[in-house]
């Protein structure tokens, strides 16, 4: 209502001025301006991923010709076959999947437990109790790890996946964040009519509670699946068997094999950056989701 | 009757209330402050996993800050990244966000484009980057030399190296300008239409109504990012093979903690470590939390 008067007074009592003064116009002009800005940063935000799939087609002898170029003398898809082979990234990727599954099967479903009590049951002390739990994603990592190492020492863990895994099922202060912020948004009547009919929290939870919250379960996943398909560090400090490599591990120690070999080398990164890019363009949403869970919170 | 009903209700309800968060409950004194209180206590030993653990005081603390240079080395590099990546990350989300929230063709196809790098990290992106930088094959180079600009060694000149690790973060900026997005997308249409009215420009748009109906995130964002930046790792490790070179530009404090807690397992002076960042992080955390009522602005009344 208020732009259609403006443009109304515009056009009838300012004939003269130029498209631009208006304010349509400057906010076309604007508009133009905006798109040129981001078609711009886009090239530049793409250009390192393409570079990656350049470079890891290209012969070695081109990859040392300078300058290097934007584009390849010759596709060498065998470059992918070659690095596949050079180490045992198949049980890189078993080992990986196996952890990574598992991570995501515990905070999935624990997280979401432990939300649901946060959320919508009632008892002393919760709201304490709960403040503890954003306060303990202030810690620095490291504080507690080198202690969790000591633990895991004394259990005999080391060199296991116990101590990557185990811990998915106790609970993780952002995902329990994320979920609560979810189950908040489901009114409180729903759960009400359901202890009326004589129905027991955990029956709700799991009737009730887990359908409902599907999306946020499946933006915990993928968060979950992203940070244990990427995880160095863990992997780092407690596996040390070679059979038990993850594929993070695994592509250090090829870096070290291959030194400049940048071709291989690209070939393997991408490999390993290969499923979470799918994961991205198929559930996209569910990423964007979990952002706006969490500033929907502050 | 019915009062002593509803009272036995309430405490089974409560129960089950506890049940549901014992998993936490449960993790929280195994993972989070059993380990906590053993690594306070064992910052005043020698303790090295294996054989010793006795009380020596605050040796290890008096070691730290007199008579370890590393160790200064390692916080002004940690200072440094920090100093650097939080505001340039933040100016950098909150512009980007601002470009996309108009109604342009495109607007998804950018946003995801955006978004990509922020959702890959690992070993697989470190690769990338030293690729990307090395001086004389990678593409950095190559671009800047188009221009004439005669690019640095980066990853073998300790005077760009942390540079380098700010332009590797600032790839992933897409995160943050997500965050930005959607607060920007939750402020009333009628607040700018009006402002065109009154003849405010753009810019004036941006700085009166944009920047102070976005501060709760901008100050989550400082908040995590700032715990974040401390924490600085991986990239380092794998970028200098755990060494932190050349000429330990890259040792970061969480690299040189890592190094004296798990290579050399001089446990008791790597948890006093821990314990010192724990402070400088909390402080300044809390710091912020004080300086929040000046500048952040929560709709509803709140000051």
């Amino acid at each position: 209502m208020v732009k259609q008067t403006a443009d109304v007074h515009q056009k009838f009592h300012q004939p003269k001025v130029s498209h631009f003064e208006t304010i349509k116009g400057r906010r076309q002009a604007l508009n133009i301006i905006n798109w040129v800005l981001l078609a711009a940063g886009s090239i530049l935000m793409l250009s390192p991923l393409w570079w990656m799939l350049v470079t890891s087609v290209k012969t070695m002898q081109e990859v040392m010709t300078y300058p290097p170029t934007f584009w390849p003398e010759s596709w060498n898809w065998s470059n992918y076959m070659k690095t596949w082979e050079a180490a045992p990234f198949d049980l890189y990727t078993v080992n990986t999947l196996t952890i990574t599954i598992l991570v995501v099967i515990g905070n999935v479903f624990v997280n979401s437990f432990i939300a649901y009590g946060f959320a919508k049951v009632p008892f002393k002390g919760r709201n304490a109790l709960f403040a503890i739990v954003l306060s303990t994603m202030m810690i620095p990592g490291f504080v507690t790890l080198i202690p969790q190492y000591v633990l895991f020492a004394k259990l005999q863990w080391l060199n296991t996946y116990y101590p990557l895994v185990v811990p998915a099922f106790f609970g993780s202060a952002f995902n329990i964040f994320l979920l609560r912020q979810f189950y908040m948004t489901i009114p409180d009547e729903l759960i009400e009519a359901a202890k009326m009919e004589g129905a027991s929290h955990f029956w709700i939870w799991w009737k009730i509670g887990l359908p409902l919250t599907k999306p946020a379960l499946a933006t915990v996943a993928i968060f979950s699946f992203n940070g244990a398909w990427n995880d160095f560090l863990g992997p780092l400090l407690y596996v040390n068997d070679e059979n038990l490599y993850t594929l993070q591990l695994g592509l250090q120690v090829f870096k070290g094999q291959m030194s400049t070999q940048w071709n291989y080398l690209m070939a393997g990164s991408l490999l390993v950056l290969l499923p979470v890019i799918i994961l991205f363009f198929f559930f996209q949403k569910y990423f964007i989701q979990g952002i706006n869970l969490q500033s929907g919170g502050k | 009757m019915a009062g002593k009903r509803r009272f036995n209700y309430k405490t089974r309800e409560g129960l089950q209330g506890y049940l549901f968060i014992l998993p936490w409950i449960i993790g929280f004194i195994v993972f989070t402050a059993g380990p906590l209180l053993f690594s306070f206590a064992a910052s005043f030993t020698n303790y090295n996993v294996t054989s010793q653990m006795d009380f020596i005081g605050l040796s290890n603390y008096e070691r730290l800050f007199s008579g370890d240079q590393l160790f200064w080395t390692s916080l002004y590099n940690t200072l440094y990244y920090v100093l650097f990546s939080v505001p340039l990350t933040t100016i950098g989300a909150i512009f980007l966000s601002a470009l996309l929230n108009r109604d342009i063709p495109g607007m998804r196809l950018f946003r995801t484009i955006y978004y990509l790098p922020a959702v890959l990290s690992g070993v697989g992106v470190y690769l990338l980057w030293m690729q990307l930088l090395e001086p004389g094959t990678g593409m950095v180079n190559t671009v800047l030399a188009w221009f004439g600009i005669q690019g640095p060694n980066w990853l073998f000149d300790p005077e760009w190296t942390k540079p380098a690790l700010i332009f590797m973060k600032l790839w992933s900026v897409g995160g943050g300008m997500l965050l930005y997005l959607a607060s920007m997308q939750g402020i009333s249409k009628s607040l700018y239409e009006a402002a065109e009215i009154d003849g405010a420009n753009a810019w004036q748009q941006f700085t009166r109504i944009t920047i102070p109906m976005i501060t709760p995130v901008i100050f989550f964002d400082i908040v995590t990012s700032l715990i974040g930046g401390f924490q600085i790792f991986q990239e380092a490790y794998v970028m200098s093979n755990g060494e932190g070179g050349p000429v330990n530009s890259m040792l970061f404090y969480n690299l040189y903690m890592w190094q004296k807690a798990f290579e050399a397992f001089d446990m008791g002076y790597a948890m006093a470590m821990s314990w010192i960042l724990f402070v400088i992080v909390f402080a300044l955390t809390i710091v912020n939390l004080k300086l929040a009522p000046k500048w952040v602005h929560y709709e509803g009344g709140g000051k």
